[in-house]
């Protein structure tokens, strides 16, 4: 079931919209943010609430990467794979990142803090190599103080 | 003289940005509301003298986009205009400054395109990891709400204009302005076959009009200035300043707002500082990951649409990407192709397969396993993903790298099948 908070957030998106299937990738992005990721069920009931196919909406979901099919940790690390940023040493950040978290990119850590995942170009390619952790921009990384970066987030 | 910044102009040194109040008292929104007083066939006339041409990566003059939007009494309507701010083309960071550091010239730049081709509803396609720019748009939407420049009968002239930010949910193809209508209309964003054009049939099968942020951020300066103005920032034929950007091993890698045409070596050796100690230049992609590489012989091109390409290659986003002779060619090649592979929406045969297939030759290459004959395949995918052969540009834009890499790095990938190793990781 979507929550009445939930919901009250759709339909706030659906004015922004002629039709309601319009707004369902908005609607996977909130209930994402209410529960962290996107489940088979909330996916027959987002499908339900804006009088859709569920297998249609699966076909929406996994086609964008920003839509998680899958449990992510308490925070996500998304270190950008992108040409600029492999030029100045992406592929260290990356394995001292899978080095410090015991784990390799498309996964969750055992204790559910990190997932570890690659992104495409941020879009700040003079700072490079970059990463976001959550909704913040990491800038001009140096493998050696990733600590530094990822001691704040519990 | 000195050069004249429009775009960066209201830039503070702060980080923060002008909120309306401090945008109005830089003469903000007087563009808006001169442009709501003129006909839209005026603003296009003044748009078209300007020789604006689009900041995507394309380069289309932005009037001869408007001028296939149905007008008058008969048009269809809602008519909507779209802003495309899904930057997301590799090497490529100039519309995050515009819209961090001045949300409310993009604003006005939108009520300008809106008034020319009389669009009721604007959207701003934002890709979802630009969080800060989302949060100053979303701020700066609501402040021009609040003061009617937004809304119902915008600033008294009796139009209206919604404006609504979207915020996307990740992958490339959703740059690709029928990708992105989808994208918009909640679905895949796959390319939508053209004709129908979206100025015809667009958004819900409504006239609509797509344009980059940093194009939509120069019309307030020309409805200001005037065309001649405008065509007098410009050091060639195309109008205006362009931002241009430089990232890789220079020594300082940075954005700069300067006048269109301005030499690659300008910008390299002035604005970038040159190459860093210890490395030498071997070669740039001009302008993002889907352009042509260029050499040390093209340094002294002027950065502009025409000049560009007379050189094979082509402007593109304006921002560059240097290779050095520390890192290697077939490297870079396999980064950038595995990129294309893995965005490629998998809607057509030659992006799906042979975005995928050159990849997996290139990664061969590099760890080891190259065989001869590789290179002829990197050719033949390279034909194979051209122009014609594709529903969209991103595989013929994947490929233009690859091809021009083939070319003029040969030897380097010769001696990655000859020698069984990159020599750049031994």
């Amino acid at each position: 079931m979507l929550s009445a908070e939930e919901q009250k957030e759709i339909r706030a998106e659906m004015a922004h919209y002629p039709d309601k299937k319009s707004v369902c990738i908005d609607a996977m992005k909130i209930v994402q943010r209410h529960r962290g990721w996107v489940s088979d069920e909330s996916i027959r009931d987002i499908a339900e609430y804006l009088e859709m196919s569920a297998d249609d909406l699966d076909g929406i979901a996994t086609f964008y990467n920003l839509i998680y099919r899958k449990p992510v940790g308490r925070h996500v690390i998304m270190v950008c794979d992108s040409v600029s940023c492999w030029i100045m040493g992406y592929e260290r950040v990356r394995e001292e990142l899978s080095k410090k978290l015991g784990v390799h990119l498309g996964e969750t850590t055992a204790d559910n803090r990190f997932t570890l995942l690659p992104i495409v170009c941020l879009g700040a390619c003079d700072h490079a190599p970059v990463m976001m952790v959550d909704s913040d921009l990491h800038r001009d990384i140096e493998p050696q103080k990733l600590d530094r970066v990822l001691d704040k987030y519990k | 003289m000195s050069m004249e910044t429009p775009l960066t102009k209201n830039i503070r040194s702060d980080g923060e940005a002008p909120d309306l109040k401090a945008y109005q008292a830089a003469g903000g929104y007087e563009s808006a509301q001169k442009a709501l007083r003129m006909a839209p066939a005026e603003i296009m006339e003044m748009v078209k003298q300007s020789n604006l041409r689009g900041r995507g990566g394309a380069g289309f003059p932005t009037s001869m986009k408007w001028s296939f939007v149905p007008m008058g009494n008969d048009a269809p309507h809602p008519k909507y205009l779209v802003c495309n701010a899904d930057e997301m083309e590799p090497g490529t960071f100039k519309d995050r400054l515009l819209m961090e550091a001045d949300p409310h010239q993009l604003i006005e730049g939108m009520i300008v395109a809106a008034q020319a081709i009389e669009a009721d509803i604007a959207y701003i396609f934002l890709r979802g990891e630009y969080t800060l720019s989302a949060q100053r748009l979303e701020k700066a939407v609501y402040e021009a709400y609040a003061s009617h420049f937004l809304g119902k009968n915008i600033f008294g002239s009796g139009r209206n204009l919604e404006m609504y930010l979207h915020l996307s949910a990740g992958r490339y193809m959703c740059g690709e302005e029928t990708g992105l209508l989808n994208a918009l209309e909640g679905k895949r964003a796959n390319p939508r076959t053209k004709p129908p054009y979206p100025q015809v049939s667009g958004l819900w099968g409504k006239p609509t009009i797509v344009q980059n942020v940093e194009t939509l951020c120069n019309l307030p300066h020309i409805v200001a200035n005037g065309a001649e103005w405008f065509k007098g920032l410009s050091r060639t034929k195309n109008g205006g300043t362009k931002l241009y950007g430089a990232s890789g091993k220079v020594k300082r890698p940075g954005l700069w707002e300067l006048p269109m045409g301005t030499t690659i070596r300008e910008i390299l050796e002035e604005h970038a500082g040159g190459m860093r100690d210890g490395v030498k230049f071997r070669g740039l992609l001009p302008g993002g990951a889907s352009t042509d590489f260029l050499t040390e012989e093209h340094l002294d091109v002027r950065m502009d649409f025409d000049e560009v390409q007379k050189v094979g290659s082509r402007l593109g986003t304006g921002t560059m990407i240097i290779l050095d002779d520390k890192t290697c060619p077939v490297g870079m090649c396999w980064n950038l192709e595995h990129f294309f592979a893995q965005e490629s929406c998998g809607w057509c045969t030659p992006c799906w397969s042979g975005l995928r297939f050159a990849a997996r030759v290139l990664r061969a290459m590099e760890e080891g396993q190259g065989q001869p004959g590789d290179i002829e395949q990197l050719e033949f995918q390279s034909w194979f993903c051209a122009p014609g052969n594709t529903y969209c540009a991103l595989a013929p834009g994947a490929v233009e790298p690859l091809q021009s890499a083939v070319k003029l790095f040969r030897a380097d990938f010769e001696r990655h099948i000859r020698e069984k190793r990159c020599p750049w990781r031994s």
